[in-house]
């Protein structure tokens, strides 16, 4: 049980090492791998991410603490093999075309995979068609789309037009972020949810993939 | 030209000019082009922006080179063309200005993180900011202002980067803070304190904040970095935070209320004011305004 524990604030301290030896160890004690996932790296990011509402921490305590996270999912990933990791759901994320700023999206990709949710991070300047495209083929429940220039922004309602026109609006649900686009912006096109920060993202995911 | 660093140790209060990203896109920059492919393409639009801040009433004009780094243009595949596309900004705005107002070289973040949090290591950081800012100097800037920085770290080797060029060349270092419950902070966690102190140790000779907040915020951004520095202090705000008309942008703060709230930051004893994101030569034209008025 302690165990658990001890890889939850590890995780939250950023400690690549400590994390792997930790996850090893836990295995070996006969800890189920979905425990060990949900109870630990889970458990310490979710811990993160609250803090990182709270302004208690900022970027560079949460980047290290998804190094730490990813360390701890590439020793679980092996024992997951057949079912693959187990998730909350299918995220396709990026950046829209235009844009190359990424530090918002890679931010709300960390929180997503924090949080239990597979992520697809198509990276950025990410075209409409692929957004769809790849959501439709990877079956991906909703598309996360972030801007940060006042220019690009409007790429996010062509993703939403597409996806009305193939009748998938509804079923692959959308949300937007960054910081030119706002709750109205995404009404006005017509998008699911916009998230204000990353933390507020995760919620949003959480609802719109708990109504599909 | 009187040096810029005694001006601003005489007590002078100097205008800067405003927003460059949204004149380039009025002439004809496109999403998804960066804005420094005018310095290969359309050096002739850079010199007419740099008229319209002069004519306006700067006395500081900034070169179209926030994201003239090597690692910064790499994204666009230009890393090859940094000298050219430095020399190329400055020359423009030099002709522009033609002595009559100080030419600086705009030196942003290189959108990369530095170890632990990211794959760059110091060196190359510094080598990153001394390539750009060598370039720059090559081509005559009268200052550097490195600016929009997040991340102490970074904005440090920025500011060593411009000193192993020069180290009589004025440097300004802003950073750009979010208004959090807790304070203002930048999205790295830098407080302003940090910031003012940090800049100051790094090797700056003007400090201060750019972009990220209208003018009301400014004002508790500078009254805090005042308190914790003796060096002249650099403001420059956005026109508001965007609101949206349809698929527009539009900055909501005018000429005229930036110019009132500029008189605070003017009895703050800010040195340098002037404007980024959304502001246009009619906000720079208001601020000279108040700035001359505030020394009857």
């Amino acid at each position: 049980m302690d165990l658990l524990q001890d890889i939850s604030l590890a995780l939250q301290e950023g400690n690549c090492e400590k994390i792997e030896v930790l996850v090893r160890q836990a295995l070996s004690a006969q800890v189920f791998p979905k425990d060990v996932l949900d109870r630990g790296l889970i458990a310490g990011m979710n811990v993160i991410g609250e803090k990182y509402k709270n302004h208690e921490i900022f970027l560079p305590e949460v980047l290290l603490a998804a190094k730490a996270m990813y360390k701890g999912m590439d020793v679980l990933k092996p024992l997951f093999l057949k079912s693959g990791i187990p998730t909350l759901g299918r995220v396709v994320i990026g950046t829209v075309q235009g844009d190359i700023h990424d530090i918002g999206k890679n931010l709300v990709a960390i929180m997503l995979r924090g949080a239990g949710f597979d992520v697809l991070d198509l990276g950025k300047d990410v075209p409409a068609e692929k957004f769809v495209e790849v959501a439709v083929k990877e079956e991906a429940r909703v598309i996360g789309m972030s801007a940060l220039l006042t220019t690009t922004m409007s790429a996010m309602k062509e993703v939403v037009e597409r996806l009305k026109k193939r009748g998938l609006d509804g079923k692959i649900k959308t949300i937007i972020g960054g910081a030119p686009v706002s709750a109205d912006y995404a009404r006005h096109i017509g998008a699911d949810a916009y998230g204000y920060d990353s933390v507020n993202a995760v919620e949003w995911i959480r609802k719109l993939t708990a109504q599909s | 030209m009187r040096k810029l660093l005694e001006r601003l140790a005489a007590g002078d209060v100097l205008v800067a000019d405003g927003a460059m990203g949204t004149m380039l896109m009025e002439r004809g920059l496109q999403a998804g082009q960066p804005p420094e492919s005018f310095n290969l393409e359309h050096i002739d639009v850079l010199e007419e922006i740099g008229r319209e801040y002069l004519s306006a009433g700067a006395d500081i004009i900034q070169t179209n080179t926030f994201g003239a780094s090597r690692l910064k243009l790499s994204q666009y595949s230009l890393e090859k063309q940094v000298a050219e596309i430095n020399k190329n900004a400055v020359l423009a705005v030099k002709r522009a200005v033609a002595e009559r107002a100080y030419v600086s070289g705009s030196c942003g973040p290189t959108g990369k993180f530095l170890k632990p949090y990211g794959d760059i290591e110091p060196q190359e950081m510094v080598d990153v900011f001394r390539e750009q800012i060598g370039a720059l100097v090559d081509a005559g800037v009268d200052i550097i202002c490195i600016e929009t920085m997040i991340d102490l770290q970074e904005a440090t080797y920025a500011i060593k980067g411009a000193r192993r060029i020069s180290s009589s060349i004025p440097v300004m270092a802003t950073m750009t803070f979010d208004h959090t419950p807790k304070g203002f902070y930048t999205v790295m966690g830098v407080g302003i304190e940090e910031a003012a102190k940090g800049l100051e140790i790094a090797g700056a000779d003007v400090v201060g904040s750019n972009c990220g907040n209208g003018i009301e915020n400014m004002i508790l951004i500078a009254k805090e970095f005042k308190q914790y520095t003796k060096l002249p202090v650099i403001i420059q705000s956005n026109a508001g935070k965007p609101e949206l008309e349809g698929d527009r942008a539009v900055y909501p703060e005018t000429p005229d209320f930036m110019a009132v709230k500029a008189r605070e930051l003017i009895s703050l004893g800010v040195s340098i004011i002037g404007g980024c994101c959304g502001t246009t030569p009619a906000h720079i034209r208001a601020l000279r305004k108040a700035v001359d008025s505030s020394r009857d």
